[in-house]
């Protein structure tokens, strides 16, 4: 019972003393000393804002967030939400936005899954394992990634053009226009299903908590698959049979310059994913395998002691007491990922920046344009923080 | 690394704007360059610095020997010469399209001598003044010839590849909606990459100035490999760009341009522009300075068209050296005596 616990002298505050307004009173000085500290930091900033209005003022540039409303009249090849040129500069940069979101989100996931396998890979008792994953490491890390980008965009601009297209598979085509997949025609049908499948997961999750619990209680194993399968498989194939099961596959075929239909991933949003992916993945996966070497080695040789086997002593014993080693690190690799998709510009993919700089250009309010490309970056950065901050006290070590 | 390179140039030219102290828009010879006083700055600082394009055949491109050579580049030589009467006192900046208005307008350049389209809006919002337009020029698409394409109205559906921050840019979007034609853009900042996508066949078409689409055909290594597309889709005045709220350095860059054009009017040339001081014709003898004072009411030498016209030459002369041999033509950017668009005022 740790609350009951306390050290009586916690308890036993100082005296209290009456404030003498006297340079001697710590008091006194300390609120002089802040009064002063602020005063400074707030006219710095009252000077710098006053001096860049007053140079705009002088240069005639335009201020205000006006030209937000303005049409933006600039193409952009990507979007997640609705876009075409007539739409607003607001819309134009929150397609930029999105897009940003998109190549950080699924790069964070993707470098995650890939960095940890190599960092695993760098420990393995296989020594050409682990010397190919310390390679990979060490070759990946030390050339800029910038330079990376380029060279995987170039890359992929050496495939062959869409009317040579290569075919791996029915409905498959690789050119320099990007991948082309075979996809359908997305409708009501096909969203309840995977909003089935989404509630079905988080019931799934409840459950398995549950049977954990009593498990405890009674020692009585209760898997969670049947549930599992009735739940996220079952549950949505059932509502799209009953909608109608509407499927009508929309398969990419060449027509005229390009491949028309089907689900298309560019070069650009490519070669980015891919080269911050790699990246990325050179850094967590040492950052893995120093949580891994940080569990001390006695818990390996309890954990075999009571019979179990090597896996499940990798994913039971120690990569959970590996996380609280490895995830404070890993937050700074998920803001850098985030960060760095801003090198984007360099190969043609219109993430925020992109479409920020081209905002600004055409407009000229470069201190907007440059105000709104740090309050996207700093929202995605400071989401990422307090998720990662939330997650990281969770795991946290519990003290008894 | 958090921001691309351009960006981070931005960001500092913002900083700039923010951090100059105000005093310096009164003090003449500010080394900033506030508005109101550049010619005394640019004397002050002893060189000219001129926003240029980052390589552009014909207009601005470094050669073999490192050298920048371009009809832009003469414009920028040509100022020099006549604030400094030495053409060499000229320190040029390449900008990519995206920074050059920062550039100019945070005081990093004087002047924008790089195939600036000159638009109202750029005109008012942005704080810039155009004072002369020195080449008319159109919007067009280049396409390989293998595609089998002839006219813009084939290109739907292509992919089409494009500088963003350009008035390129929103041309296209307004083509593609009037001529009810679709594409895809891919939008690179940097021309050498753009350039290089296009010839990588990532796009079918590349749409710039119709004059920047010749000088990009004639720096391949099998030009006939390209093909220029008949249409022209906007109207694309080349204008040299400075900052708004100083007009006597707008008048410097303005006069400068229409000593080009009137120096071929009346055939001074760069060779003959010596013995051109015994010529009768008075405005002649005026634009060589031996009459009529022209010179100090700009602020600048007496003898400024000489230097001038020494350091490079007559306007049809500049176009000659540098666009001819990139297979542009005259077309507008002819003589107003010889059915095209460039006239000067009088020198008087």
């Amino acid at each position: 019972m740790p609350e009951s616990v306390t050290d009586p002298r916690q308890l036993r505050l100082p005296p209290k003393r009456p404030i003498r307004l006297s340079w001697s009173d710590e008091r006194v000085r300390g609120i002089v000393w802040q009064v002063v500290v602020v005063g400074i930091v707030g006219s710095l900033f009252w000077w710098l804002w006053s001096n860049t209005a007053h140079n705009l003022a002088v240069r005639r540039i335009a201020t205000g967030f006006e030209f937000l409303r303005r049409e933006a009249g600039l193409p952009i090849a990507e979007h997640l939400v609705d876009y075409n040129p007539t739409d607003t500069y607001f819309r134009a940069l929150l397609v930029g936005f999105l897009n940003t979101l998109k190549v950080a989100v699924v790069g964070i996931v993707l470098a995650t899954i890939l960095g940890t396998l190599i960092g695993i890979a760098r420990l393995s008792r296989n020594w050409l394992l682990a010397k190919l994953a310390a390679v990979y490491v060490e070759v990946i890390r030390d050339l800029p990634l910038l330079l990376q980008l380029l060279f995987w965009y170039a890359l992929l601009q050496g495939l062959p053009g869409p009317r040579q297209a290569m075919n791996p598979a029915e409905g498959v085509f690789l050119s320099n226009r990007g991948l082309k997949l075979p996809w359908f025609e997305w409708t009501d049908a096909h969203s309840f299903a995977l909003l089935a499948f989404v509630l079905g997961a988080i019931a799934t999750w409840l459950y398995a908590r549950q049977a954990t619990a009593k498990r405890l209680l009674d020692g009585r194993k209760r898997p969670a698959w049947p549930f599992a399968l009735l739940a996220m498989l079952a549950a949505p194939i059932g509502i799209w049979a009953v909608m109608g099961a509407p499927f009508t596959p929309d398969i990419p075929k060449l027509r005229g310059f390009n491949f028309q239909g089907g689900l298309n991933i560019s070069p650009e949003y490519f070669a980015l994913l891919i080269g911050l992916v790699t990246y990325t993945a050179g850094f967590v996966a040492e950052i893995v395998r120093a949580g891994i070497q940080a569990v001390p080695h006695g818990q390996w040789e309890a954990a075999q002691a009571l019979g179990l086997h090597r896996g499940q002593v990798l994913r039971q014993i120690v990569l959970p007491q590996a996380l609280r080693v490895i995830i404070p690190p890993m937050t700074s690799q998920y803001l850098n990922i985030t960060k760095n998709s801003s090198l984007a510009v360099a190969i043609g993919y219109q993430d925020i920046v992109s479409i920020a700089n081209t905002t600004l250009n055409q407009t000229g309010q470069a201190i907007e344009g440059i105000a709104i490309i740090m309050l996207v970056y700093l929202t995605i950065s400071l989401s990422i923080s307090l998720f990662m901050n939330w997650y990281n006290g969770r795991i946290a070590l519990v003290e008894r | 690394m958090a921001f691309g390179l351009s960006a981070m140039r931005t960001l500092a030219a913002a900083f700039a704007i923010g951090t100059a102290a105000p005093a310096l828009a009164q003090a003449p010879a500010a080394p900033s360059g506030g508005p109101a006083n550049t010619l005394d700055a640019v004397k002050a600082r002893g060189t000219l610095a001129c926003g240029v394009n980052t390589g552009l055949a014909g207009f601005a491109q470094p050669d073999s020997q490192g050298v920048w050579r371009g009809f832009d580049v003469e414009y920028c030589r040509a100022l020099a010469a006549a604030i400094f009467g030495d053409a060499n006192k000229v320190k040029l900046v390449s900008t990519t399209a995206q920074v050059r208005f920062t550039a100019l307008q945070s005081g990093e350049v004087d002047v924008l001598s790089r195939n600036t389209t000159w638009t109202l809006s750029r005109d008012t919002s942005l704080g810039l003044d155009f004072p002369a337009i020195n080449f008319f020029d159109g919007q067009g698409f280049m396409v390989k010839t293998s595609l089998g394409v002839k006219a813009a109205k084939e290109l739907d559906g292509a992919t089409i590849c494009v500088a963003p921050g350009t008035t390129t840019e929103q041309n296209l979007a307004d083509w593609s909606r009037s001529a009810a034609v679709k594409f895809t853009p891919v939008v690179i900042e940097r021309l050498e990459e753009i350039v290089a996508a296009f010839v990588a066949g990532r796009c079918d078409a590349y749409t710039t100035d119709i004059s920047g689409l010749a000088a990009t055909r004639a720096a391949q290594t099998k030009p006939t490999d390209y093909l220029i597309l008949p249409d022209v889709i906007s109207k694309e005045p080349l204008a040299l760009g400075v900052r708004q709220g100083d007009a006597r350095f707008a008048d410097i860059v303005r006069w400068t341009h229409y000593l080009l054009l009137a120096a071929e009017e009346f055939g001074i040339t760069q060779a003959n522009v010596d013995s051109m001081m015994t010529d009768p014709r008075p405005e002649v003898q005026r634009i060589v300075g031996k009459t009529g004072g022209l010179g100090p009411m700009l602020g600048l030498a007496d003898n400024w068209g000489v230097t001038v016209l020494k350091a490079v030459g007559n306007y049809g002369e500049v176009f000659k050296r540098h666009l001819e041999p990139i297979g542009i033509q005259r077309g507008p950017n002819a003589q107003w005596n010889k059915g095209g668009l460039q006239y000067a005022p009088p020198f008087r």
